[in-house]
């Protein structure tokens, strides 16, 4: 019988006949683009007001503690803009490419098309990542500590095959890669790294490039800061130096303890944060059997291994890595334990395959101070406390 | 001749050509790299014709970016100061203006021409972009009041801090220090929480 009846001993979810399985569901021409469970709304990007004069100039922040595997959604990757989301028509689309070339060009979307295409995975992240950090623990919560990256398939042409149609000249030695948004943003990139392994991309997990990750074309500068790939890309020039730009120069530069500062700094060092348990992602089942799950990347290879401790750094184990493991791309790594309800000092330290191991934080600021601002990839610790509440903190 | 014909062929097949060009694209016209091409490099390259004083400057900086960067270039609310600072990179809270901390004059000349005459601000003449750098280099007690600055005497300027960059050398730096075999146990006696997010319990 489905219908009412006396009420019956055991779980309701059970016992009880529930709207979904006594009733149609939602018609099939509800959601032509498909959304997520309403029950997942608490799952998005989230901005913090104080960092950014307003918001156009302005960054949101991945929700990783929600998030498992190594893809990152695209409705859910950290979106950065210096003049907000541009929205390009495809139709008016146009990338140059001029300077020291032998034959300036100009390519529409559909000539890129006509390219050969490639399939690669990704991390981008923003430089600044972590950056709030440099003085001690401000951000509650690893989407606000570690959010500004994302890890995506990308859709692309190889650069160097747009140069190789342009004819690059023997004394073009750096390009300009330019958006065409209200910031034209511009950043130099040295020839080399764009006949190595930059993609000229306009499909991300898929499907098109979002407005906020650079519809219809991006440029991708795979390892390095995210400001160098340059959304709404309209231009490429080749040059013989480097321009020297505000995002190169004034912006995205370290400033060192001793006042001098560090430029150019594009690789991103290995770095490493558990993503579960933490601030937003406390332990709701009390003692027992508790899983650990974290991502581990490097801007100059892969991750063969990711240690985790639970004691602040005395004792270190070998997490477990499950899921592809590409250069420059995200990794994702488990530790599954028996949790006596102890409070915990959980830290993760990534090893790259250069056999970098990620420092601590206060090996960075030894080195650096505390107002590079930016490439903060030292390691991060969550106190886990009894009641299942994770902190932010720093230890001895 | 290949011993392998067969292969050969299929290889040619199987790999994109990249070697030899598409065609594709077309020509890009000289009037429309003129009007993309606006970038300017410190050597002065892509710096056009124009000249602004120090007076001029004042003018048009508190008719177009004062409402943002205030009058002094003081800076109002997180919009960025581009005055002031000098002398303050060493310290605790250090002051990164024109002044203080940018290597490069022609590097403000492209931006407020890219980024600062769409979007958030108000279309300039070059002269005006001349000038309002005069009056910024005034305000960084730079030059004078009388200062005229021009393409042609643009790359005799240089900013304070120019000197003070150098090339990422995490490679020689820090690299070499952070690669090792890591320690796996008992590698500290005790461990302490030495800092927690402000206002958290």
């Amino acid at each position: 019988m489905l219908t009412a009846g006396p009420a019956l001993a055991g779980d309701p979810a059970i016992t009880e006949m529930q709207p979904w399985r006594r009733d149609l569901g939602d018609p099939i021409d509800d959601a032509p683009y498909g959304l997520p469970s309403p029950f997942e709304s608490d799952v998005v990007r989230r901005r913090v007001e104080w960092l950014t004069p307003d918001a156009y100039t302005a960054i949101n922040f991945t929700p990783l503690h929600e998030l498992d595997g190594i893809i990152t959604p695209n409705g859910l990757c950290f979106q950065r803009s210096h003049a907000g989301a541009a929205q390009v028509d495809p139709a008016k689309y146009r990338l140059m490419i001029n300077g020291l070339v032998d034959r300036p060009l100009v390519f529409t979307l559909q000539d890129l098309l006509r390219f050969p295409r490639e399939n690669r995975t990704y991390f981008l992240e923003c430089a600044a990542n972590s950056g709030m950090e440099w003085r001690g623990v401000q951000m509650d919560g690893v989407q606000f500590t570690h959010g500004m990256i994302h890890n995506v398939e990308y859709t692309g042409v190889p650069l160097r095959y747009l140069l190789d149609e342009a004819g690059v000249k023997a004394a073009g030695k750096w390009l300009l890669a330019e958006g065409s948004d209200a910031a034209a943003m511009s950043r130099s990139i040295p020839l080399e790294k764009a006949l190595e392994d930059c993609l000229v991309a306009f499909k991300m997990n898929g499907e098109a490039l979002r407005p906020e990750q650079g519809y219809p074309v991006r440029l991708v500068v795979p390892g390095w800061e995210g400001n160098m790939w340059v959304k709404w890309l309209r231009r490429i020039e080749v040059g013989d130096k480097p321009w020297h730009h505000r995002e190169e120069s004034s912006k995205y530069s370290d400033l060192m303890a001793d006042g001098r500062t560090r430029r150019f700094t594009w690789e991103m060092d290995a770095k490493s944060v558990i993503t579960s348990p933490s601030p937003q992602a406390p332990v709701l089942h009390g003692k027992g059997p508790l899983v650990v799950s974290g991502l581990a990347w490097s801007g100059r290879g892969s991750i063969p291994q990711v240690d985790i401790t639970l004691d602040g750094g005395i004792n270190w184990v070998k997490a477990r890595l499950s899921g592809p493991s590409f250069d420059k791309s995200l990794h994702r790594f488990y530790y599954e334990f028996d949790w006596d309800g102890r409070p915990l000092l959980l830290q993760s330290r990534a090893h790259d395959s250069t056999g970098y191991v990620q420092p601590t934080k206060d090996a960075l600021r030894k080195l650096r101070g505390v107002n590079s601002n930016y490439h903060n990839n030292g390691i991060q610790t969550w106190h886990l406390k009894s009641d299942g509440r994770v902190e932010n903190v720093e230890v001895s | 001749m290949s011993r392998f014909p067969s292969l050969l062929a299929a290889l040619c097949f199987a790999l994109p050509v990249t070697a030899e060009p598409l065609g594709l694209g077309r020509v890009a016209e000289p009037d429309e790299i003129a009007a993309w091409d606006i970038d300017v490099r410190p050597d002065g390259l892509g710096l056009p014709a124009g000249s602004g004083s120090v007076m001029q400057g004042e003018e048009v900086f508190i008719e177009k970016c004062a409402v943002c960067h205030g009058d002094f270039a003081e800076g109002v609310g997180r919009y960025p100061a581009l005055a002031g600072g000098l002398g303050t990179l060493q310290d605790e809270r250090p002051m990164r203006t024109i002044g203080s901390f940018w290597p490069f004059l022609s590097t403000a000349y492209d931006f407020i021409n890219r980024a600062m005459t769409v979007g958030y601000g108000e279309p300039a003449s070059d002269d005006e972009i001349y000038a309002i750098l005069a009056y910024l280099l005034y305000s960084n007690d730079l030059v004078d009041e009388d200062f005229v600055l021009s393409r042609e005497n643009f790359t005799s300027i240089h900013l304070p801090n120019e000197g003070g960059f150098y090339m990422d050398d995490r490679a020689q730096t820090e690299l070499p220090l952070f690669t090792h075999d890591a320690c796996m146990s008992d590698c500290k006696t005790d461990v302490e929480i030495t800092a927690r997010v402000p206002n958290s319990q």
